[in-house]
């Protein structure tokens, strides 16, 4: 069977508290990531308060509705991001998060790399049939990320975000598992 | 679109603790009944202790469990109780368990009627792709049951239980989604029509 | 004849321990790394887990083995360096009926094929049979898990029960096995 958790650039992890805490603390401070990759206002927390909660969310173990991953480099190990899965196991589909919170692995290949290997577990580990995802407008690079790994552009909210006094939309994307395996199959031949 | 949770004979309902708790202390008086649902010996509890462990598991409940309590049509009387337990998801595959406590609906149809509303709710509902059971060999009444309902034979394992001096074995079953498609001449739109 | 001298828990390269609170978890959050492993081990999806995680599921199972009654665990060293290898054991037990399921593991992949899941099995079937007293013991096996299947099978285990393409993993959907074999079946082969 193929290997789920490593890709051409990156792996899966799952880290202790106090090592993603720190480095969730050092990517809060980039303001510029957080209003990519979020719609709620910038914050930030201390490494306490962050390991305090990734700590409590594993109390009750492992959910077969809620999947969480951090990312590393292979060739130096380094922790540069994350995704996310919020299931529906009845109609059998995910929503998806992702960010890298590392600025210099940005379009260099490493999200499409880490949406790669997502989509891989997602259709051929959890085989769930459709993933969604939400993004800003203004985040053009994500766009043609999502793109290259598969996603159709299926709707937008019009200028549901405020931001340095412009109004912005969300833009709301999916892939049915049909369209992956055909990209699959398309890259085999 | 018809009621899903309705059969012919039965209907299925909400699992209330304290309703079901006092009819499980009294279904379990009846030893033949333990011995035809539950492999381990039976620990007779309070109707007042059951709620507890049945307000408990409730709460703990993942998304994986659906609980039921089964009436009759005729009479909304409460005769048994059943259980769905997905144990694979990305298999979509889930336990069922039924139990009819109220003895004088058992050989009549009820337990044959409560498992094609079970599989429709499975199938058409919560799109599960198959549904296994194990039922004990000393139980020929529902084993012929649940093979009208179109459960398949899947293997036994050998001597596992141990009652009155000798061993039986516990049969498994299970019925695919085509399986139980094809059964009803059910195309996926014709279940979901008026 | 009443052997009590043979020792349960050493077999000739490996032997069975409890858990070491200080060490083992950051081993086996490694072995979660590697989705081969996960895949071969649990049915469920495999997801890596922090030696935090970890933690928490040896508290659960501590309190488990104290208050349940219904399970046995054993953590699997090489009696060489004392590194830690695996893991086995019964669980689900019935006393009653006298019947328990087996679960074994060897986390890396360079210790498996060297015999160790041999001298585990042969260890936790005799512990299972000769010290528990089970009637029967059982395993579950996915399709694909040629090495567990051709290992039970050495034993004398038999097949007795197939759930028809009851996983989905890779693209195709695979039947899972329950494999069982009796105390007296153990007995005459020894």
């Amino acid at each position: 069977m193929r290997e789920l958790f490593r890709g051409k650039l990156v792996r899966i992890t799952a880290e202790e508290p106090e090592t993603y805490a720190k480095s969730e603390v050092h990517w809060q401070r980039d303001s510029e990531f957080v209003r990519l990759a979020d719609s709620d206002p910038v914050q930030l927390s201390s490494e306490k308060k962050i390991r305090e909660w990734a700590e409590k969310r594993f109390e009750k173990g492992p959910q077969p509705d809620r999947y969480s991953f951090t990312v590393r480099t292979l060739d130096e190990d380094k922790l540069i991001g994350f995704f996310g899965l919020w299931i529906n196991l009845i109609h059998n589909e995910a929503w998806v998060g992702i960010g890298i919170g590392e600025r210099e692995f940005w379009g260099k290949g490493y999200g499409t790399d880490m949406m790669k290997l997502c989509l891989q577990y997602v259709f051929t580990e959890l085989c769930l049939e459709r993933v969604s995802l939400g993004l800003h407008e203004y985040n053009a690079r994500a766009l043609r990320s999502y793109e290259k790994c598969g996603f159709r552009l299926e709707g937008r909210t019009r200028r549901d975000i405020l931001r340095e006094g412009r109004r912005t939309d969300t833009l709301w994307m999916g892939i049915l598992r049909e369209e992956w395996l055909q990209m699959q199959n398309g890259e085999n031949q | 679109m018809n009621d899903i949770f309705t059969g012919k004979l039965v209907r299925l309902s909400a699992f209330d603790p304290e309703e079901m708790s006092k009819a499980f202390t009294r279904w379990n008086l009846n030893s033949e009944y333990g011995r035809l649902l539950n492999s381990s010996a039976h620990r007779m509890q309070s109707a007042k202790s059951t709620a507890k462990w049945m307000e408990k598991e409730a709460e703990e409940m993942s998304p994986a469990g659906y609980y039921f309590s089964i009436r009759t049509l005729a009479e909304d009387k409460l005769i048994g109780e059943l259980g769905l337990d997905v144990v694979n998801w990305p298999g979509r595959d889930a336990f069922v368990g039924l139990g009819i406590g109220e003895t004088e609906y058992w050989s009549k149809g009820y337990g044959t009627d409560v498992m094609n509303v079970l599989l429709r709710f499975a199938f058409a509902e919560i799109n599960l792709r198959r549904v296994t059971l194990t039922v004990f060999e000393y139980n020929p009444r529902a084993i012929r049951s649940y093979e009208k309902a179109g459960f398949r034979h899947e293997g036994h394992l050998r001597n596992y239980l141990n009652r009155e001096g000798r061993r039986w074995n516990e049969i498994y079953m299970g019925i695919l989604r085509e399986e139980w498609m094809e059964l009803n001449n059910h195309a996926p739109s014709a279940v979901l029509g008026a | 004849m009443f052997d009590i001298q043979t020792q349960l828990f050493e077999g000739s390269d490996i032997r069975f321990g409890p858990i070491d609170h200080e060490k083992d978890a950051e081993i086996e959050s490694k072995w979660t790394h590697d989705s081969e492993f996960m895949r071969l081990m649990e049915v469920n999806p495999a997801r890596p887990m922090s030696a935090a995680m970890i933690k928490k599921q040896y508290e659960k199972l501590e309190k488990q083995l104290e208050e349940d009654k219904n399970l046995y665990h054993f953590m699997i060293r090489s009696k060489r360096d004392d590194r830690l290898i695996g893991k086995a054991s019964v669980q689900w037990i019935e006393w009653t009926n006298g019947n328990g399921f087996l679960r074994l593991g060897i986390g890396a992949a360079q210790d498996r094929c060297k015999g160790y899941g041999s001298q585990a099995l042969q260890m936790l079937l005799r512990f299972a049979f000769a010290e528990l007293n089970l009637f029967r013991v059982s395993a579950i096996v996915p399709e694909y898990n040629e090495g567990a299947i051709r290992l039970l099978k050495k034993f004398g285990f038999v097949q007795e029960v197939r759930r028809r393409r009851s996983l989905e993993r890779d693209g195709r959907r695979w039947d899972l096995f329950v494999f069982g074999l009796l105390n007296d079946e153990w007995r005459n082969q020894a």
